[in-house]
């Protein structure tokens, strides 16, 4: 393949259809373009059968070409990759995006100019579908590379003890094989946008530097869903009216899940089932109220947020995270207070303070006296949460509809909230969201391949999605769900709806798993491991495998099961089955989406 | 449907290979805790019942959650006596696998409720290796045989308590599905299962027989599909009077069901009355309805074709004619609480249960007060056909220490409780059984309370009246034969009957349809009123109403 592909592609259309294509679009102006290009886009995508075609290996670049990989989950680090390959092409430099999913790992070997923007996920792990790319890299056997330019953009969340872990770890390790840094790394926190503006500045500086002139050149991003051209986007999030905010479980659960229902009707928002829907909130007046006692400030005191004057109350109700603890916020703390630098240095006791307490508790426990601007500037911005949608569009043109577990609960002798559930489970009447696409997340083209959803809480909710979606399209293919939760009496999520599926017949099986209703705890992989003939022999019909919930202990533990049953029931060794599981991976069939 | 369709369960039964069906994979069926539809059918026969807890039904449903399902299990109690040893294995099933409550039932049995599904097996299980059955407590079937609890009461008693257990034993299903099924027992391949008296469609309708003993009509005896009146002569049982056709359930706006007092058919001797039951069984088997389950039992069977008929097909098949009734006399009916001495000489301590629940209520802790009486106590419990218990067996020197059990435990016995509320009973209905219309048991004791203050202004505290309160027409608690019954229509609103008698031979009447508490306690305060100032000497409350409130009923 040309290492730059010539812009002047002969149109694969007979004369006639061309003509009849031009005479459709003749009218339409530049909104109506772009969204057909879209459109069609789409159609193509659904026309192709079987698995994508995987991308070819990025060009061995010529010396001048960059090439801008990415590595995301949910679609940051690709949205940023994007903007930099754009900036780049505007200042004259040949810019190739590349999804490291899709990449060959040892074709960086060829590759001169590379930027890496790259998430981190799971506990400190590379997003998934990255993993044959790191484990390449950082392995043993991974080759010198000598003569690679590069710069990493790491993207995370200092909320999470292993920050930016994966951009660290690779920095770290392309150094030691030789390859050059030509701009310092850079680790985003979730309020990414102006550190990433500035680093992408600066490295295309310096390819500009670098490069003699060349014309202006993107390659074409990867084919997207139709999703993404709505003109609401997350910068530009969509009112929706909340229509349906009910409790679904029991009186006695332990648990306050909420079924969601968002009209989306005038949004011109598409999305497929697998997408997420991101939620920008507001956060709970109770939570603000603490805060404000907490440091006994005043509410309506002036700050500065952005350039804008606002009160305090309405820029920590709209504007800054009060809940999640971010770790220059803690840093920030440790200086004043001693012994939070010992939480800092250990990863445990990190990760454990992370996922248990909120700014509050800080505040509560270590007491400051800042004012009104220095505490908001010390707070990181709001961030919207994703939740999966857990809705077929066509079964239900104009909404979407979510499964949102209340974070609600009661520590430290303070009583917390979690911002974006509480919003929308609170009586909120509009709803700013907007699609987030996940192309790693979807049912596969063909109808008839039969697959296995495997979630655990709200994990199920795109399940939801796949089989009223399988369903409303005659698709005949096997629907089989593993669901666990805690009681079978108060967590079954959505039994009326499976029970259905299941008499209709859309539902081929159901498993459930409840972990509390025994003795033992039982969990979703128990349920794979006893079903572990079956399901084997459904992989080997062709299923495709989802596992969908609980980042921290379901993810791991799901992964192991699946290796375990490959091993007992398809006689391999472990290597075999860890080869027979990057197969399913590297044919989209074994998706993950965790949280 | 063509009006000679069977019904539909006369299908599920057929299909169900004596009574199997799909119940053990319906049990196994982890996604709901209900059972598959025909399934629930013929669980009854197995004594359970699927159930709901109403008061949450449309919450749940709201949630996407299906019902919260559970079942009533039904006890199977010859003649409603258990040793210590039962009651506490019952006791200990009650807090461990269903509510925490033990229900004592108008026909002397015990039911648990709230079981779940998971939990079925291993209750049955353990009725079972108590040396108690589940089997045919509910079905269509004969029930448990009712029979007065007390037979040491005299050699009359035991005679007739003795036929009784005969009874049930001889009328009990035959099928091998209930040990396959619960206690793992054997499939024993090759041979066909059999029921030589029900045959594999058993019968169209549930079926009941009591034995009462006169003077004393505690089982309401009218009010059964077979009957059998004890006859004495000189301390001796002779035989039974046979009365036939008795049956309480109606339905609303349903004229062709009615609530029907038995016809006496005839006497027959101690040894006949095997034979009688097993054809009048065989008569309902073959003759009965089975393409309307409304209108399936012995008494619709014997008023479609007239009691002539009935007698005559009844003593083709005996092969031999019943002689004449002889005379009897019934002077009470409810039990008699407190202490009474049997033929033994020992004591027998008639327990007052409130609404017929076993449980501990604030101070009075009745529930750990039996539990704690059992290790200690030799005899044993029986159950009453009013939902009430016996402690029976006591020596006389273990009185006064059982006395002490109870008061320490604030178990009342029964100074302070007027008549109307000792009698008073009332169904189960809300919120587990799946046809009540409105509230019985949980509504007895707060309209007992009104009741007693309009009785108290009339100065009428003392007077021996029945009440009887049922969430629906299907009268479990046999509210027909009160003198006051309300029959539930709606939440909150009652049918009115007013007039049976007090021995429990006729049938009260409809008096006020539909009507809620306050035009009820308006009804009955008018009519004790009218009650001080017109009763003749010596008149019930019941004779009074049924003159007073339908005086044409007299003129007929
Ligand atoms: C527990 C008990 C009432 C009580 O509070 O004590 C009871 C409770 C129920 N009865 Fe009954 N019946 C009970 C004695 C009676 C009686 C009284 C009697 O037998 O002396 C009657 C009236 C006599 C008669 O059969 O005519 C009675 C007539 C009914 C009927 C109407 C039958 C009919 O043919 O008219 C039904 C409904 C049905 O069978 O379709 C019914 C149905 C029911 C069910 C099982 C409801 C159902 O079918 O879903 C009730 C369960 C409620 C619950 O949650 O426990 N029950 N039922 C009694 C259990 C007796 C036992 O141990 O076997
Ligand atoms: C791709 C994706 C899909 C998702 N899909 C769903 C979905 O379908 N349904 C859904 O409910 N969520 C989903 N989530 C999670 C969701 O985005 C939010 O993280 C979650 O709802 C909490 O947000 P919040 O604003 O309510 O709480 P926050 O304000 O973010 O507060 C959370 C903080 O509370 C503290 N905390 C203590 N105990 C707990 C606890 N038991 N649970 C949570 N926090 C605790 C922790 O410090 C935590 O950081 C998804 C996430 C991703 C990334
Ligand atoms: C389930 C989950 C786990 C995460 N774990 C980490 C982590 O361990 N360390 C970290 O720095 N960031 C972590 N993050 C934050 C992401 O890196 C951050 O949201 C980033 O912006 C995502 O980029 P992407 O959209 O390109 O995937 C996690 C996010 C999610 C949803
Ligand atoms: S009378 Fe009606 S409400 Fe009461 S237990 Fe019987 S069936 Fe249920």
């Amino acid at each position: 393949m040309a290492a730059v592909p010539n812009p002047k592609i002969e149109p694969p259309l007979p004369g006639e259809s061309l003509q009849t294509l031009r005479s459709a679009v003749a009218d339409f102006d530049y909104e109506q373009l772009l969204w057909s290009s879209g459109y069609l886009a789409g159609l193509a995508r659904a026309s192709v059968a079987g698995p994508l075609p995987v991308a070819q290996p990025a060009a061995e670049a010529g010396s001048d070409q960059w090439v801008v990989f990415y590595a995301t989950e949910t679609g940051n680090s690709r949205r940023i990759a994007e903007s930099v390959a754009e900036r780049a092409g505007e200042a004259g430099i040949a810019a190739q995006l590349q999804d490291l999913r899709e990449y060959r790992p040892k074709s960086l070997s060829k590759v001169t100019n590379a930027l890496f923007v790259v998430a981190t996920h799971g506990i400190g792990d590379p997003p998934d579908g990255t993993e044959a790319f790191f484990e390449y890299w950082l392995g043993d056997r991974a080759p010198r590379l000598e003569q690679l330019n590069y710069s990493i953009l790491a993207l995370g969340d200092s909320s999470y003890a292993d920050f930016c872990a994966t951009g660290q770890v690779l920095d770290e390790r392309f150094r030691a094989l030789g390859a050059r840094p030509v701009v310092e790394r850079v680790e985003c926190d979730l309020d990414f946008e102006t550190p990433a503006s500035g680093w992408t500045s600066s490295v295309v500086e310096h390819a500009a530097k670098n490069a003699a002139p060349q014309p202006a050149q993107v390659r074409a991003p990867h084919l997207r869903a139709v999703s993404s051209r709505s003109q609401y986007t997350r910068e530009n999030p969509f009112l929706a009216e909340l229509v349906v905010n009910q409790p679904i479980t029991g009186p006695g659960s332990g648990k306050d899940v909420r079924h969601i229902e968002l009209d989306l009707e005038g949004s011109g928002l598409s999305y497929l089932p697998g997408d997420s829907l991101g939620v920008v909130p507001q956060n709970p007046p109770e939570v603000v109220h603490s805060l404000l006692d907490a440091l006994q400030l005043d509410g309506a005191s002036k700050v500065t947020v952005g350039g804008e004057q606002l009160s305090l109350a309405a820029a920590l109700s709209a504007h800054r995270e009060v809940t999640v603890i971010s770790r220059p916020l803690l840093e920030k703390l440790a200086a004043k207070h001693g012994e939070l630098q010992q939480v800092l240095s250990d990863r445990e006791r990190l990760t454990d303070f992370f996922g248990t307490r909120q700014v509050i508790d800080l505040f509560g426990d270590y007491p400051i006296d800042w004012d009104a601007q220095e505490l908001v500037d010390s707070l990181r911005r709001l961030t919207p949460r994703l939740y999966s949608i857990a809705s077929s569009p066509d079964a239900n043109p104009d909404e979407a509809h979510l499964t949102v577990a209340v974070v609600q609960y009661e520590q430290f002798g303070r009583q917390h909230w979690g911002s974006a559930s509480s919003f929308l489970a609170g009586g909120a009447s509009q709803v700013p969201v907007f699609v987030e696409s996940n192309d790693r997340f979807r049912l596969p083209e063909d109808g008839s391949a039969p697959i296995i959803m495997i979630g655990a809480g709200t994990g199920v909710a795109p399940y939801r999605a796949f089989v009223e979606h399988r369903r409303e399209h005659g698709h005949k293919g096997d629907n089989w769900l593993i669901f666990g939760d805690r009681n079978f009496t108060s967590d079954f999520l959505y039994q009326l709806e499976w029970l259905r599926y299941r008499k209709d017949g859309t539902l081929t099986r159901m498993d459930v798993a409840f972990s509390r209703d025994q003795k033992e705890k039982i969990y979703v992989q128990h349920r794979m491991k006893e079903y572990g003939r079956r399901l084997f022999d459904w992989l080997e019909r062709g299923a495709h495998l989802y596992v969908c919930g609980d980042a921290k202990r379901m993810a791991n533990d799901t992964h192991e099961a699946l290796l375990a049953v490959i091993e007992d029931h398809g006689g391999m060794s472990r290597e075999e089955a860890i080869q027979y599981v990057a197969d399913l991976k590297a044919n989209r069939r074994y998706q993950r989406d965790v949280y | 449907m063509s009006k000679n369709a069977l019904s539909p369960v006369e299908h599920i039964k057929k299909r169900s290979n004596y009574l199997r069906g799909t119940i053990v994979e319906s049990l196994a069926d982890p996604l709901t805790g209900a059972l598959a539809e025909d399934d629930t059918q013929l669980t009854k026969f197995h004594g359970f019942y699927q159930q709901d807890d109403r008061d949450l039904r449309a919450e749940r449903t709201r949630r996407k959650l299906e019902p919260a399902y559970s079942f009533m299990i039904r006890v199977r109690v010859p003649g409603g006596i258990t040793t210590p040893a039962q009651w506490l294995a019952l006791d200990s099933l009650a807090t461990t696998h269903a509510n925490g409550t033990l229900r004592l039932t108008t026909r002397q049995a015990f039911q648990f409720h709230g079981v779940t599904k998971g939990n079925v097996k291993a209750t049955i299980r353990r009725i079972n290796d108590s040396l108690l059955s589940t089997i045919a407590a509910c079905g269509d079937v004969n029930r448990n045989v009712m029979c007065t609890p007390l037979a040491e009461t005299s050699a009359v008693h035991e005679a007739a308590c003795k036929v009784a257990g005969e009874l049930s034993e001889h009328l009990a299903p035959k099928t091998r599905s209930y040990h396959e099924i619960w206690m793992d027992g054997e499939k024993v391949a090759g041979t066909p299962d059999h029921e030589p008296i029900y045959g594999e469609t058993y019968l169209p309708r549930k079926f009941k027989i009591a034995l009462a003993i006169p003077p004393s009509n505690d089982v309401d005896v009218m009010a059964h599909d077979l009957s059998f009146i004890a006859i004495e002569k000189g301390g001796e049982l002779q035989g039974f009077n046979v009365a036939v056709g008795g049956g309480m359930g109606m339905t609303h706006g349903e004229p062709d069901t009615y609530p029907r007092v038995a016809d006496i058919i005839g006497f027959c001797t101690v040894e006949q009355v095997i034979p009688v039951a097993e054809h009048v069984v065989g008569v309902q088997r073959d003759h009965g309805d089975r393409t309307n389950r409304k209108h399936a039992r012995l008494k619709y069977t014997i008023d479609d074709r007239g009691i002539d008929w009935f007698r005559g097909a009844l003593f083709e098949r005996l092969g031999f004619e019943l002689a004449v009734p002889s005379p009897f006399e019934f002077r009470s009916r409810g039990d008699v609480f407190g202490w009474a001495n049997d033929r033994r000489g020992l004591w027998n301590l008639t327990l007052f249960v409130p609404e017929g629940r076993i449980q501990d209520n604030g101070e009075s802790r009745l529930m750990t007060a039996l539990r704690e009486l059992a290790p200690m106590h030799q005899g044993d419990f029986r159950l009453t056909a009013n939902q009430n218990v016996i402690v029976s067996g006591i020596p006389d020197g273990e009185r006064e220490s059982v006395d002490r059990l109870f008061r320490e435990h604030g178990v009342s016995l029964l100074q302070s409780l007027s008549p109307l509320r000792q009698q008073a009973i009332a169904c189960v209905a809300l919120p587990t059984c799946g046809l009540a219309m409105a509230e019985a048991e949980r509504y007895l004791p707060e309209f007992t309370d009104k009741v007693e203050e309009l009785l108290a202004r009339h100065g009428l505290l003392n007077e021996s009246i029945s009440l009887r309160i049922t969430g629906c027409p299907n009268g479990c608690a046999r509210p027909y034969l009160a003198e006051i019954a309300l029959v539930g229509k709606a939440p909150g609103r009652y049918n009115l009957f007013l007039g049976g008698d007090a021995e429990g031979l006729r049938l009260n009447r409809l008096a006020r349809e539909n009507i809620d508490e306050v035009a009820i306690l308006a009804t009955l305060d008018n009519l004790f009123g009218r009650f001080v100032r017109e009763r003749s000497s010596g008149e019930t409350f019941g004779d009074f109403a049924h003159r007073a409130y339908f005086p044409e009923a007299l003129a007929s």
